[in-house]
């Protein structure tokens, strides 16, 4: 029999606010513990939650970019479960009416478009952290202890919660990063999964093709990478096929992904389930939204992600692979467009950003193309110099890697090290002439027939010319000088 | 002239005269505090040192003033019920889970209460977490009335009405979740207003209910609470329940007639079964405020029958979660255990008193999943009818009038055995707080064995201005708030 997966993701984004959502400490990461705290937030007796109205409006525009319905009316609601790191005994989160409902994103899947449903989109406070060393032994005798850090107690987060739309491991990939790239795109999220600023639970279940019915879920945590979203789930679709397939039966349960072993394994069952005892939170008053900021925060929206891919298709003439790529990182994407704007041309610029510029930051371990001194105008020289043909393509890769590296301008790294290409066609015929005296083996089975020997006599030139060569201008002079005997 | 039985519009006088001093008046309090407290045990914490210093500095800003002093309570004693958080100054709610703690911040009422030069006298005792009608529920110790030491002075705010009646303070600040400051303030016979749901903030009052909690005076006299209304209501930032609305001159409207205005009785008040010197002294009382030109009319609350029951499901599920914060592990008691579920509950068990933990139970189970919408969410939909009633009820009346609670104080022990029946004592406050609508107890006459009688006026949302001019025309003719007990 063959089995499909229905996966639902529940993906947590914390926003990218200066303050917490019901307080006004600071959220900066890696301070030193507790030092970002007050009485609210460490919840002592007697204080009051008040909404922080930035962490809201992250929230529509997150809404309003993954075309969710803003409700007018929303309100938060308390979850209550018992734990250190969670000072109140409840998390402030929204249940019955979330501020957005009803949306979708757009994802690339097998090269056709498909929409993925988000079910709701809601806000809730971050807890803090427990933090599990050995204590002095003058601290009550000794031992291990737990200590509770709580700057990211109340720290904004947005549960965005999928429609169970998703089919395969790959495309619960291609969804998280698109809504990644959406939230880079707000500025409402950092996205950055191994800082926990984006964490992903996923809801799976298998069925038979062909059944509508769904299959029993299991609901997996602790997912903190893309490569462990599909390695998890890839892993949790199979061990369900099999204990079908031995007869069995899947269990409701929540598991956990262990990524060293590459295994999920059960946390607790439905039986053990936590009853969180939702009600409305009554500190807070109801959320009320006027259509007239919706629509403000719709008009200051920037341009989304599948509008530019559309756009750089359409006005730069970018093939789709290469728009799709440019355009998952906003920084890229303004990169792109900046240098092309100042008269760079689109295909080259495209390249070079996406061979030359990737592979230097991954070499050098940096994630934004501004981290490096590569400015839009380098790129506009170096498109120039390659169009007058004052440098070939190879030269121009070479210069630009020089630019990223050691922070020079392509005019100045030409000049030092010579990379003006070679376009006298005395100088580059007399170079020519020398390499097929020299070759005069390989002209010969060239003549007999041997045509891919070509690559070899370029070469040479290339090689004589430390590849300043016109490249073009030697192709021609090698056919003319070796078709003639 | 013992200065510690006076109001605080009488020693706003004397002090902006300069008849007497911040210092005086500090000493006659302590003074009355050390003759009396002995027997009716209203503070957990006296702050005497504190107050001390507290009077030079008032009495400082007094001389400063060329003219006439601007600020009502600059220089007054006040007392504050012991779960209004005190920045450095331990705050209990009379519980042991929290008998060391010191919050390190103020609430909103008391900064506004510094920025007037008043003077801290103390922390007054109540019942745990304000969950109780007699104070009993304090696990430091219990309450007397002050006007029989037998008798319990009523709850949850039964120290604050307590140190009002004995003369251990001008005024007292407390709490009402479901008559926790009239009905107390009926039972020693003084005045307790219990404002508009949203009118004062209540940052820095430890939540027992949040959505039914509110902050209020228990004064001498009806001008008082006026007075102590003027400073502490108002829209806070730091709570986001309290409400943008413009706050009036609260003494303004005394003194002004009461001719013509409706005074609504509901029949479902007036029931078989209740006491009948109490019975006597609210009908006699009407009977006050037709002689005044008020009107008598019939209104109908057809859902008072439920509003207990719908209280206890609500206050108690709110109860639960608010109270989830102590657990051992921040600040307040903390029992030793073998892992963590171990220390929770030993924290909790032996923090948390009886009547305390009977509601955490009562609310945990009201919002578990199944039960949710047969209990908490049914409880919504009552209150929603109980509100309604009284919406209703004003379109016919200015203000209802009912007794304040079914009887006079009862004796120490009388009712602990039987929580079913404590709770009944507040079935004729429980309604206003349901509704949010703002209500005040006066002293309206005496048992044949001198105990208290109250009489509660209730007004629509925010129009506190109704029920103070109607009480303050009551007090004026009658006098029954002159009356002291002999301590």
């Amino acid at each position: 029999m063959k089995y499909e997966a229905v996966i639902g993701l529940e993906v947590h984004a914390q926003m990218l606010t200066e303050s917490k959502i019901f307080c006004g400490c600071s959220t900066k990461f890696g301070s030193e513990p507790n030092t970002q705290t007050c009485p609210v937030c460490i919840g002592m007796p007697g204080v009051l939650p008040v909404l922080n109205k930035k962490a809201l409006e992250s929230a529509i525009k997150t809404g309003l970019a993954m075309n969710c319905r803003i409700s007018p009316y929303s309100r938060f609601a308390r979850k209550n479960y018992f734990y250190p790191d969670l000072p109140k005994g409840y998390q402030i989160s929204q249940y019955e009416l979330p501020i957005c409902e009803h949306g979708y994103i757009e994802i690339v899947v097998d090269g056709a478009i498909k929409k993925s449903g988000i079910t709701r989109i809601h806000m809730e406070e971050d807890a803090g952290k427990n933090i599990h060393e050995s204590a002095p032994p003058k601290v009550d005798g000794g031992g291990n202890y737990s200590f509770v850090d709580l700057n990211r107690a109340g720290v904004p987060l947005m549960e965005i919660v999928s429609e169970p739309d998703i089919r395969s491991p790959r495309e619960a990939v291609q969804y998280m990063k698109k809504l990644r790239t959406i939230l880079r795109y707000l500025s409402v999220c950092d996205g950055n999964m191994e800082q926990g600023s984006l964490r992903c639970d996923a809801n799976v279940s298998v069925r038979p093709v062909g059944q509508n019915e769904l299959g029993v879920k299991v609901e997996i945590k602790n997912i903190n990478s893309f490569r462990f979203v599909e390695k998890a789930l890839d892993y949790e679709i199979r061990r369900q096929i099999k204990v079908l397939e031995d007869g069995g039966k899947i269990i409701q349960e929540t598991r956990l992904w262990d990524s060293t072993r590459v295994i999920t394994e059960s946390m607790r069952g439905k039986e053990e389930a936590h009853d969180y005892r939702y009600f409305p939170e009554p500190d807070l008053v109801p959320i009320t939204v006027e259509q007239q900021w919706i629509d403000e925060i719709k008009s200051s929206l920037p341009e989304l992600p599948d509008i530019k891919r559309q756009r750089f298709i359409s006005e730069y003439g970018l093939p789709e692979y290469d728009a799709d790529i440019l355009i998952s990182e906003k920084s890229n994407a303004e990169f792109f467009e900046e240098a092309v704007k100042k008269g760079a041309n689109p295909k080259n610029t495209s390249n070079w950003i996406m061979t030359g510029v990737f592979n230097y930051l991954k070499e050098h371990g940096k994630e934004d193309i501004n981290e490096t001194f590569l400015k839009p105008i380098h790129l506009v020289s170096l498109s120039r110099l390659v169009e007058t043909e004052e440098v070939s393509g190879t030269m121009a890769k070479a210069i630009l890697y020089e630019t990223l590296d050691t922070k020079k301008i392509p005019e100045e790294i030409i000049k030092e090290k010579g990379f003006v290409q070679i376009s006298d066609a005395v100088e580059i015929e007399k170079i020519v002439d020398d390499v097929i005296v020299k070759s005069s083996k390989e002209v010969e089975r060239y003549r007999a027939g041997e045509e891919k020997l070509m690559g070899f006599f370029v070469g040479q030139v290339m090689k004589l010319t430390k590849g300043k060569a016109n490249p073009q201008m030697v192709n021609e002079l090698l056919k003319k000088k070796l078709s003639i005997p | 002239m013992d200065l510690y039985s006076l109001t605080i519009s009488e020693v706003r006088d004397l002090l902006d005269k300069k008849e007497i001093s911040a210092i005086d008046l500090v000493n006659s309090i302590y003074q009355r505090i050390d003759v009396v407290e002995e027997k009716v045990r209203a503070f957990i914490t006296i702050t005497k040192d504190k107050a001390v210093k507290m009077a030079n500095d008032a009495q400082k800003k007094i001389n400063l003033a060329e003219t006439q002093n601007t600020l009502p309570l600059l220089g007054i004693p006040i007392a504050i019920k012991d779960n209004i958080c005190t920045k450095g100054v331990r705050t209990t709610c009379a519980s042991k889970i929290l008998y060391n703690f010191v919050p390190p911040y103020e609430s909103t009422v008391t900064s506004r209460l510094i920025e007037q030069g008043y003077i801290l006298v103390g922390k007054t005792n109540m019942d745990e977490f304000g969950m109780g009608s007699s104070t009993e529920n304090s696990a430091f110790h219990v309450t007397k009335n002050p006007w029989w030491l037998d008798r319990i002075p009523g709850g949850s705010s039964g120290g604050s009405a307590a140190a009002v009646a004995a003369g251990e303070c001008i005024a007292a600040l407390g709490s009402d979740t479901g008559g926790s400051i009239r009905q107390p303030a009926a039972l020693c016979g003084v005045v307790g207003l219990k404002p508009t749901y949203g009118r004062i903030s209540r940052y820095g009052l430890v939540a027992f209910a949040s959505s039914l909690d509110q902050i209020g005076s228990i004064t001498k006299d009806v001008r008082d609470a006026a007075i102590v209304m003027n400073i502490i209501s108002g829209h806070d930032a730091c709570d986001s329940t309290s409400a943008p609305i413009p706050v009036p001159d609260f003494t303004a409207v005394l003194g002004k007639d009461i001719n013509g205005m409706r005074i609504g009785i509901p029949k479902q008040y007036f029931i078989e079964g209740m006491d009948e010197e109490v019975e006597m002294s609210v009908k006699e009382a009407i009977k006050k405020f037709e002689l005044l030109g008020a009107i008598p009319v019939d209104v109908s609350l057809p859902h008072t029958g439920y509003a207990v029951a719908t209280y206890y499901v609500l206050a108690t599920s709110e109860a639960s979660s608010n109270l989830a914060r102590y657990d051992g592990v921040k600040y307040g008691f903390r029992a030793k255990g073998k892992d963590l579920m171990d220390m929770y509950m030993n924290t909790r068990a032996q923090g948390f008193g009886a009547e305390v933990k009977r509601r955490i139970m009562l609310g945990t189970y009201a919002l578990s999943s199944g039960y949710y919408e047969a209990y908490y969410k049914k409880a919504q939909h009552v209150r929603t009818l109980i509100k309604k009633d009284f919406e209703d009820a004003f379109q016919k009346a200015d203000v209802i009038v009912t007794p304040t609670s079914p009887t006079a104080a009862f004796k120490i022990g009388e009712k602990t055995a039987d929580p079913l029946q404590m709770y009944l004592s507040d079935i004729f406050t429980i309604s206003v707080n349901l509704a949010g609508v703002p209500g005040i107890s006066i002293p309206c006459g005496f048992t044949s064995n001198n105990l208290p009688i109250g009489l509660q006026l209730i007004g629509r949302h925010f129009d506190e201005e109704t029920i103070l001019k109607a009480a303050y025309a009551y007090e004026q003719v009658t006098g029954w708030h002159r009356r002291k007990p002999g301590l």
